[in-house]
């Protein structure tokens, strides 16, 4: 009677061997050490940042929008321009790639070709295809365009041919039954059970294109980012402040917007 | 009475028909103007020359130089240091800010609740690269930067996919726990963790798989790791080094994928 424990434990469910879990935990406190050890923080650089630290969260407390605002104007438009027209033919692109990926629409060498395309382009992180394109066409808001355009199609037709692969397959074959070709199934079987989706999933690429947009510019692709790193070079704290301010107030302007856009399409 | 039906059958109303064709009529007419704009300044010669452009580079950039390898194994190391500690800091900082956010565990509606969520929606907006650019300018370059970067960006994603889940536990649960008699605390840690842990993992893992994209380019401003060796390859020009490197984060990035959706089927 008395020998049962009074709390109960809820047994281990991954590694039931008590060694396992004991060598796992020494595994991972000696990474752990390792790895804190080979950080190698350079302590006086620290002292000494701590001052342009508070500057910075001074600028952000006061941002300055005036001394800038050409600068900044130009690269919000050259963003928002970017982001708007990247968005419309990333999706342009990625409806004939998601229907091709998708395996209930599409023949063997189709899917093959276009799970192809969406593995490439989100294996390749936007930073480093932005570098390639501005390599390749110069600076500016057009490789930014290119560069967004490209993730665009990884994104939208991954998850649009997940869609479609998930839709109900009665109304495909009531359709088909009718004697329907296959552009009337994409038609009126495929696309009024994607098509919700498809308007949700693109508001929210219009949001992630915007963000990113403020990051190819780092690396010369046009944009707020561009603006931004010279105000950060320049150690501009309250015009870095200022931009980091519009961007998170477009984001959030962007996000409430999609969400109620959503609700309404619903 | 029959007479006033249209003879064909029609999914819209004729209103609804002119909406929806005014909306295209403004993307298209909004496409062709963002067009216009954004194109002022591009240099069309630039333009026409890409495709040679992107064959002399491909050229040059093959074949990879795999003697290179062994140089990039520390960065290496910083950079995968730089992904599991920073989303370990990330998952501190965000848990007490998705409590906070989460409309039945915060403790004040009206002032903290807003403050977490203005949180949750900074960190999400500001890319990781752009945190690791200013904290370069601040802490000066090295992975600590990096780190910091890194868990200040997974604060928010964290943070907005754990409040949803605090925010969807079951009620019924937690009506029983208190029931009992439990404090706050005492509910908060039998009736609600229990319930939000397997997400809490999953998201940990999910954004560990992330960090680990994202950690191997913070290099480019200064943050360590292997995007220091890919900016000072870009930088000489050296392109079989570019081709070594984009190579071995492609592999870095396909084994974290997978063990994150091992470690996540196992634990859901």
């Amino acid at each position: 009677m008395s020998s049962y424990p009074t709390t109960w434990k809820r047994p281990p469910q991954i590694f039931t061997h008590r060694g396992w879990r004991i060598g796992l935990q020494i595994g991972v406190l000696v990474w752990f050490v390792l790895a804190i050890g080979s950080i190698d923080a350079n302590w006086e650089r620290i002292i000494a940042g701590a001052e342009r630290g508070m500057r910075f969260v001074q600028g952000f407390l006061q941002p300055n929008f005036t001394s800038r605002w050409s600068d900044i104007y130009g690269g919000l438009i050259e963003s928002l321009t970017m982001t708007f027209t990247s968005t419309i033919v990333g999706i342009a692109i990625s409806i004939p790639i998601g229907i091709g990926a998708a395996r209930n629409l599409a023949p063997a060498p189709v899917y093959y070709v276009c799970r192809g395309i969406i593995a490439v382009s989100r294996a390749l992180q936007e930073v480093i295809v932005a570098i390639f394109f501005v390599a390749m066409f110069g600076f500016g808001p057009f490789a930014g365009f290119l560069t967004l355009s490209f993730a665009t199609i990884g994104f939208i037709a991954k998850l649009l041919a997940e869609d479609i692969e998930d839709i109900d397959e009665s109304q495909a074959e009531a359709i088909r039954a009718t004697g329907a070709s296959w552009w009337q199934l994409i038609n009126y079987a495929v696309q009024p059970q994607v098509m919700p989706r498809l308007i949700g999933l693109s508001l929210y690429r219009f949001d992630i294109n915007f963000r990113e947009s403020a990051v190819i510019g780092i690396v010369g692709a046009g944009g707020i980012g561009a603006t931004l790193n010279t105000a950060i070079d320049r150690y501009e704290y309250d015009s870095a402040g200022a931009i980091l301010l519009i961007i998170i107030g477009i984001v959030l302007v962007a996000e409430y917007g999609s969400s109620y856009l959503r609700k309404f399409l619903q | 009475m029959t007479g006033d039906f249209p003879k064909e059958w029609q999914y819209r109303t004729p209103k609804t028909k002119l909406l929806i064709w005014a909306f295209w009529l403004c993307m298209v007419a909004g496409f062709v103007y963002c067009w216009q704009v954004m194109n002022e300044g591009t240099i069309w010669f630039f333009v026409q020359d890409a495709p040679k452009q992107a064959a002399d580079i491909g050229g040059r950039m093959w074949p990879p130089k795999l003697s290179y390898v062994p140089e990039l194994m520390r960065p290496l190391w910083d950079t995968l240091n730089m992904a599991t500690l920073g989303t370990m800091l990330g998952v501190i900082l965000a848990v007490p800010v998705a409590f906070l956010a989460a409309r039945n565990t915060t403790p004040s509606a009206a002032i903290l609740r807003p403050i977490a969520l203005f949180i949750i929606v900074a960190s999400r907006s500001i890319n990781s690269l752009i945190w690791a650019l200013l904290l370069v300018a601040i802490l000066g370059p090295g992975i600590l930067a990096g780190i910091i970067a890194i868990g200040f960006r997974s604060v928010g994603f964290v943070g907005k996919l754990l409040y949803e889940a605090i925010e969807e536990t079951d009620v019924t649960q937690i009506e029983a726990i208190r029931a009992t008699g439990a404090s706050p605390s005492q509910v908060l840690n039998y009736a609600i963790v229990p319930q939000v842990l397997p997400a809490f993992w999953g998201i940990t893992v999910f954004r560990w798989d992330i960090n680990i994209r994202e950690s191997a380019i913070l290099g480019l401003v200064g943050a360590g790791g292997l995007g220091l060796k890919l900016q000072a390859s870009l930088n000489v020009l050296a392109w079989p080094q570019v081709t070594t490197i984009l190579l071995l984060i492609l592999l870095t990035v396909v084994l974290s994928e997978w063990v994150s959706a091992k470690v996540r089927t196992a634990l859901i």
